[in-house]
């Protein structure tokens, strides 16, 4: 799975937690979850929540921790798909 | 005296009624909300029956973010938020402000947070997958929940308290917004309870052998308040909620009037004298009654209905008897009484506040309304009260003050006392 089709699938795990559904069309690897998507942040377990399931992956506290804008949630979640289980 | 207090705003969730002209409709006509659950069967209650609101998710669509809407599991908290927020723009509110609205405050009421959320979390824990539990089950399991989204939604800034106080729930939340408006705390309280009442509470309940079960296939005729084949209440779910106002305040917007909340009572027989954990003591109900009338500023012969407690326990006769001995009046002499959960079922914590917005209707709208399944009174009851007094179909009478009552597990009552708002 390429970046732009984690990208692809991400936004679907993200549209539960955002009311600003015009800048979730837009987003791209700079977007910012709290700042320009608005999500609340206590939701961004949530989103870990989701994406590990998602992806089948387990997200573990240190790499949770980078995941606050598209491009880290990405780096992680490819890094993760990529190492076998 | 206390600032006067008027009631501005009605919301209802019940059985037989999501919104108000509906319920108002039901509660004109003898509508039951009451019916036979499959799912008890299954389970092997000896009660098969609920009063349960037609609700269905999607009809919070318009009244939370989607984003808080996806997640939100708990049942009371979304019947709750569904009635106060119809009470609030019935009100002539918008939902949204953009500042904190400091001079308004919310005391809602419940009596268990939802057993479906706290199943997930207990299943969940138990599974070693806490983890997987994420950011809304906590919020969804604190008995404050369902203050925490109203208060939230309608960004209100003055006292926040969910009050509990088990069947005398709903009545109890309403006085205590009231004593905040009257002593001049507050300008304006969203006021109400909420209840769902899942198996697990169900249950328990069925295990005391304190619910209809003769009448598991005729759900109409399975809440018979007040009746000698009345064999035990009919748990219900569902929430009710009042917008009570300073009369200045509300005067100064413009607002719509619905009645004034005259004053109320809420005490504690102590579980002493007849009272228990389960039975509300007689000297703690009449005490409770006569300061309600006494704070209100009214006296007993100015009472035109007596909107009762009234499950369909053995306790309907003692409770008869205590008003009597309250209001000091028997016979034909005795104000007109009915029970809403003839209807509805009993609703506990929610009971209070859902007969409330039955009240302030037919003191609204001058009728009373009909007694269902009462076509067979037990007859200590008839010794007492005149016939005429327990109406089994709708009375067009002009209702200028209204009793209201509900008596709690733990010898807990409460006693409110609503009239026509005049200007004097």
């Amino acid at each position: 799975m390429d970046r732009k089709e984690i990208l692809i699938e991400l936004k679907k795990v993200l549209a539960p937690y955002t009311e600003s559904k015009e800048m979730l069309d837009g987003i791209n690897e700079d977007t910012d979850l709290i700042k320009d998507l608005k999500i609340n942040s206590a939701n961004l377990v949530d989103i870990i929540i989701d994406a590990e399931a998602q992806y089948n992956i387990e997200i573990d506290f240190d790499a949770a921790e980078k995941m606050y804008n598209v491009g880290n949630c990405i780096d992680v979640i490819a890094d993760k798909i990529n190492k076998p289980a | 005296m206390g600032n006067r207090v008027v009631i501005t705003g009605l919301g209802v969730v019940a059985p037989n009624g999501l919104n108000i002209p509906d319920f108002l409709h039901a509660i004109q006509n003898g509508v039951s909300g009451i019916r036979f659950v499959p799912e008890y069967e299954d389970l092997k209650f000896n009660c098969q029956v609920s009063g349960t609101p037609q609700f269905e998710w999607d009809q919070l669509r318009n009244y939370i973010t989607e984003t808080s809407l996806y997640g939100l599991k708990g049942k009371g908290i979304a019947y709750g938020i569904k009635a106060a927020l119809d009470a609030w723009t019935d009100a002539g509110n918008e939902i949204v402000a953009e500042d904190t609205l400091w001079e308004t405050g919310c005391v809602f009421g419940s009596s268990v947070a939802d057993t479906d959320v706290i199943k997930n979390a207990i299943t969940r824990v138990d599974a070693r997958e806490s983890k997987k539990l994420g950011s809304r089950v906590v919020e969804q399991i604190m008995n404050s929940g369902v203050t925490a989204y109203i208060s939230g939604r309608l960004g209100l800034g003055n006292k926040i308290i969910n009050n509990s106080a088990a069947c005398a729930t709903g009545t109890q939340s309403i006085l205590m917004g009231y004593e905040y408006i009257k002593f001049g705390m507050a300008k304006r309280m969203v006021v109400g309870s909420c209840e769902f009442v899942d198996r697990y509470v169900f249950g328990g309940f069925d295990s005391m052998r304190v619910l209809s079960r003769k009448f598991n296939d005729e759900p109409e005729r399975a809440s018979r308040p007040m009746s000698i084949t009345a064999g035990g209440f009919v748990p219900g779910s569902g929430a009710g909620a009042l917008i009570l106002e300073d009369l200045d305040f509300a005067l100064a917007r413009g607002a719509k009037i619905y009645g004034e909340l005259m004053g109320g009572s809420t005490n504690s027989g102590g579980q002493r004298n007849g009272g228990s954990m389960t039975a509300p003591g007689p000297e703690g109900v009449v005490r409770c009654i006569r300061e309600a009338i006494a704070n209100s500023g009214i006296t007993a012969n100015d009472i035109d209905l007596v909107s009762g407690h009234l499950t369909a326990t053995i306790a309907d006769k003692l409770e008869i008897q205590n008003w009597v001995n309250a209001l000091g009046r028997s016979g034909e002499d005795f104000p007109m009484i009915n029970s809403l959960k003839s209807m509805v079922g009993h609703s506990l914590s929610a009971a209070g506040s859902i007969e409330m917005v039955a009240a302030v209707l037919q003191l609204k709208n001058n009728f009373v309304h009909p007694n269902l399944n009462l076509e067979d009174p037990i007859p200590e009851i008839l010794d007492i009260i005149g016939e005429n007094n327990l109406p089994v179909i709708k009375v067009d009478k002009e209702i200028n003050t209204v009793a209201k009552a509900n008596f709690g597990f733990g010898d807990v009552n409460s006693c409110l006392i609503i009239s026509k708002y005049k200007n004097d």
